[in-house]
């Protein structure tokens, strides 16, 4: 099953290469990763997306508390939660194929951020399930370039993560 | 820019003590001796040489000069695993600190203390290739606790006293501080205050276990009709022997150590029923294999003692205490009772709340299982009846009997790794902890020497011996100058097959007796003289009848290194052995008895 896992840690100089060599030296599988500082400039938040029936979740979870520079995280699968994923995407656009795609992004509530005569450049967000399904929409032949910025995640209600 | 202590204002603390200035090397030499370090092993050169001047100019730590950057890490694991105390070496950059990486593997794989400080080229050099560099922190970075790359002078106190703090907490293992060079620089002072606290919000070990969960698991211990205790190396690291101890014979349930246990009970008390796992005791493994309830203490279901663990001990439910919930659940899936914390406090929990308790053991139900195991003891246990009588060859196994004989069981046993390792676990019998010193996760060849080096300086009126074979010896054998120059007097029990003789063993086994790679004898060399081209003693022992006088010899020894080359069996195999992909009882015997 696929596990979002949202994860505190210092922000300290290889701290990221700590939690990624621990995912290859396990043989853990990545799907996304991000990370960011947060607005405690001391703490980075990372949000990684993981794929492993629940004993290898387990270990995953376990795994990476055992860091030292681990503060505290959360299998946001667990609950109810929010995710999303940023993706900016280069699709052809000429003649007929203009209208096309307009209304394809307008269904799929994205933006035109950049155009050229041949081009048009689409912000999107939403879930990974979203992004998959505009992909498609618009067709392997139509698209240039694709660039997605992985999951990012919160969980709903009043829980939060925080130290 | 160099300033002086003379020309800078004096600086005060809070409470109004003065503060010293203080180089970066000399901060590292004070801080070890803050942790009350009192030697080092190390190995100089360029990107240290600042902290090796500092290391001079003071006289509170002593510095062995090892021959090998492996051994410095070996020797200060040796001194680390006999003492309990956290373990220091010192490796220059580049060559040095991949030097280091064998003996951090090895102490990382069996959750030793270690503090390893290695220096680097200078801060604006890195990532340049600079002459003897090494990205230190990303080579060590899968076999360390923990790893520091010092940014600031001013943070070396604070790194050191988290590095220590890192290693010797929760589950101990080795913590790398990784020193540019110009953070050493005797020029450059600040001030050194020594923190007296850490406190790491990321980092908080257990210090209890949970209440709720030692109930439950004296409840599941109680209701037991073939219980065993199966207690590993998290016993010996958490000083919990005594402990254990207590519990196993207030419950009277058989006690079986690991490879890394071994010690953790003692070995010659009749409720020890021998080590487990692959070339364990057929009474422990059956008994494990049988069981109703079994009690893992400390140890981490290990594929060397689990066989395949989809076939482990079926029927039983399982209690597992570790101090490491990434131990729990690992392998074996079936764990009824998890009990996160460290051992020690635990058990003696327990003991407490079973005390309290009004309820017993089932007194006639542990009856029947004792006289079960102590059928299969009678019947194929390696220490009832002499199943390795030969009279034309020494038999390794009475090597290490009359090793035992010859110390009367109190020597410190550092071990190689190879089928001397396993005779020395199943025939010296461990009434102590830390007694046994082997490279248990890792399997390192060329531990045996340079850890009992570590050893000898820590208990330097203890006799120790070094188990190893010909092939394991000759890979840290320069340390036989550094034994010259420190005076430590271990004796070397080299069982000489002529052979890699656990390779050979399983060439025999698998693969028809095609011995590839596994033979050398026509190119030994004469060890005995080159014990005595280092300065020590060396005897060649052929003949049975004379292995325990000349032993005896040996020992009496005292202030010498002795070399004893014993010429075994060379077609000797260890057993029992599992047999792979089985479960835990399904083991060959001997070469005449294929399974069971
Ligand atoms: C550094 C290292 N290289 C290779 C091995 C694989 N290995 C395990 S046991 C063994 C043979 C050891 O030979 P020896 O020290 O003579 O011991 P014996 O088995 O003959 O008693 C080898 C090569 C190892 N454990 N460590
Ligand atoms: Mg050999």
């Amino acid at each position: 099953m696929r596990h979002i896992i949202s994860v505190l840690m210092e922000n300290e100089p290889g701290a990221l290469s700590r939690v990624v060599g621990l995912f290859s030296q396990r043989g853990y599988n990545i799907e996304s990763l991000t990370v960011a500082p947060t607005e405690d400039v001391t703490l980075s938040r990372l949000t990684v997306t993981t794929i492993g029936d629940d004993t290898v979740i387990e270990q995953i979870t376990k795994q990476l508390n055992k860091l030292i520079d681990v503060v505290k995280l959360v299998d946001l699968t667990d609950g109810e939660h929010i995710e999303r994923e940023l993706m900016l995407i280069k699709i052809k656009a000429i003649g007929a194929q203009r209208t096309e795609v307009k209304r394809t992004c307008d269904i799929f509530r994205g933006q035109i951020v950049d155009v050229t005569p041949a081009m048009y450049t689409v912000q999107l967000t939403g879930t990974s399930d979203k992004l998959d399904a505009f992909i498609d929409a618009i067709g392997a032949s139509a698209i240039l370039e694709v660039v997605r910025s992985g999951v990012s995640g919160i969980a709903r209600g009043e829980r939060v993560l925080s130290v | 820019m160099g300033v002086t202590i003379a020309r800078l204002p004096k600086l005060f603390t809070r409470r109004g003590s003065e503060v010293e200035l203080l180089s970066g090397g000399e901060m590292i030499m004070r801080a070890l001796k803050e942790e009350g370090v009192k030697i080092i092993f190390g190995y100089p050169g360029g990107a240290v040489l600042h902290i090796y001047d500092a290391l001079y100019q003071q006289d509170a730590v002593e510095h062995i000069l090892v021959r090998h950057e492996q051994a410095a890490v070996h020797a200060a694991d040796g001194f680390a695993r006999s003492t309990g105390e956290v373990g220091v070496s010192l490796v220059t950059s580049g060559p040095g600190a991949t030097n280091a990486i064998t003996g951090i593997a090895t102490a990382y794989m069996d959750s030793i203390p270690l503090v390893v400080i290695s220096g680097n080229v200078p801060s604006h050099l890195m990532g340049t290739d600079a002459f003897q560099e090494t990205d230190m922190i990303g080579c060590c970075r899968p076999i360390v606790k923990h790893s520091f790359l010092v940014r600031s002078i001013a943070e070396i106190p604070s790194v050191m006293k988290k590095a220590f703090h890192i290693a010797k907490s929760g589950r101990p293992g080795p913590v790398v501080v990784d020193v540019p060079k110009d953070m050493t620089a005797p020029t450059e002072k600040r001030p050194f205050v020594y923190p007296e606290t850490v406190k790491m919000r990321s980092y908080t070990p257990a210090l209890k276990g949970h209440a709720g969960q030692i109930r439950k698991a004296l409840d599941l211990l109680l209701e037991a009709k073939r219980p065993v205790i199966y207690a590993g190396g998290g016993v010996v690291l958490g000083n919990a022997a005594k402990e254990l101890t207590a519990i196993a014979k207030r419950l009277g349930y058989p006690v079986t150590n690991t490879l890394m246990g071994l010690g953790a009970f003692p070995g010659s008390d009749d409720q020890f029923i021998g080590m487990l796992g692959m070339h364990g005791f057929y009474e422990a493994n059956q008994a494990m294999h049988q069981a109703d309830v079994i009690f893992a203490v400390g140890a981490r279901f290990d594929d060397r003692v689990t066989n395949n663990p989809k076939k482990f001990c079926p029927n039983a439910r399982i209690v597992h205490i570790d101090i490491d919930p990434a131990s729990i659940q690992k392998t074996v899936q079936h764990i009824e009772v998890p009990l996160v914390g460290p051992v020690g406090p635990v058990l003696a929990d327990m003991v407490e709340m079973l005390n309290q308790m009004a309820v017993e053991p089932d007194q006639n139900a542990l009856s029947a299982w004792w006289e079960t195991i102590n059928g299969w003891r009678e019947k194929h246990g390696l220490w009832t009846g002499d199943r390795f009588i030969r009279r034309d060859k020494i038999m390794p196994q009475d090597v290490i009997r009359t090793l035992y004989e010859v110390t009367k069981g109190e020597a410190f046993v550092c071990s190689d790794v190879g089928q001397h390792q396993m005779f020395a676990a199943q025939y010296y019998k461990y009434d102590q902890p830390r007694r046994w010193i082997n490279s248990g996760g890792l399997g390192t060849m060329g531990f045996g020497l340079p850890a009992a080096m570590g050893v000898q300086l820590a208990h330097p009126d203890s006799p120790v011996a070094v188990v190893t074979g010909e092939g394991s010896i000759q890979m840290c054998i320069e340390e036989l100058s550094t034994c010259t120059q420190y005076n430590m007097p271990v004796k070397i029990i080299n069982l000489n097959n002529a052979a890699l003789g656990m390779v050979k063993q399983w060439q025999d086994m698998q693969y028809g007796g095609r011995y590839a790679g596994s033979t050398y004898a026509d190119s030994l060399p004469d060890f005995v003289k080159l014990a005595e081209a280092y300065g020590h003693v060396g005897m060649i022992v052929t003949d049975p009848s004379e292995l325990k006088e000349k032993m005896e010899e040996c020992f009496a020894m005292k202030d010498r290194v002795v070399f004893m080359d014993i010429y075994i069996d060379p077609d000797e195999h260890v057993y029992p052995m599992q047999i792979p992909t089985g479960s835990m009882k399904d083991m060959i015997l001997s070469k005449t008895e294929p399974s069971n």
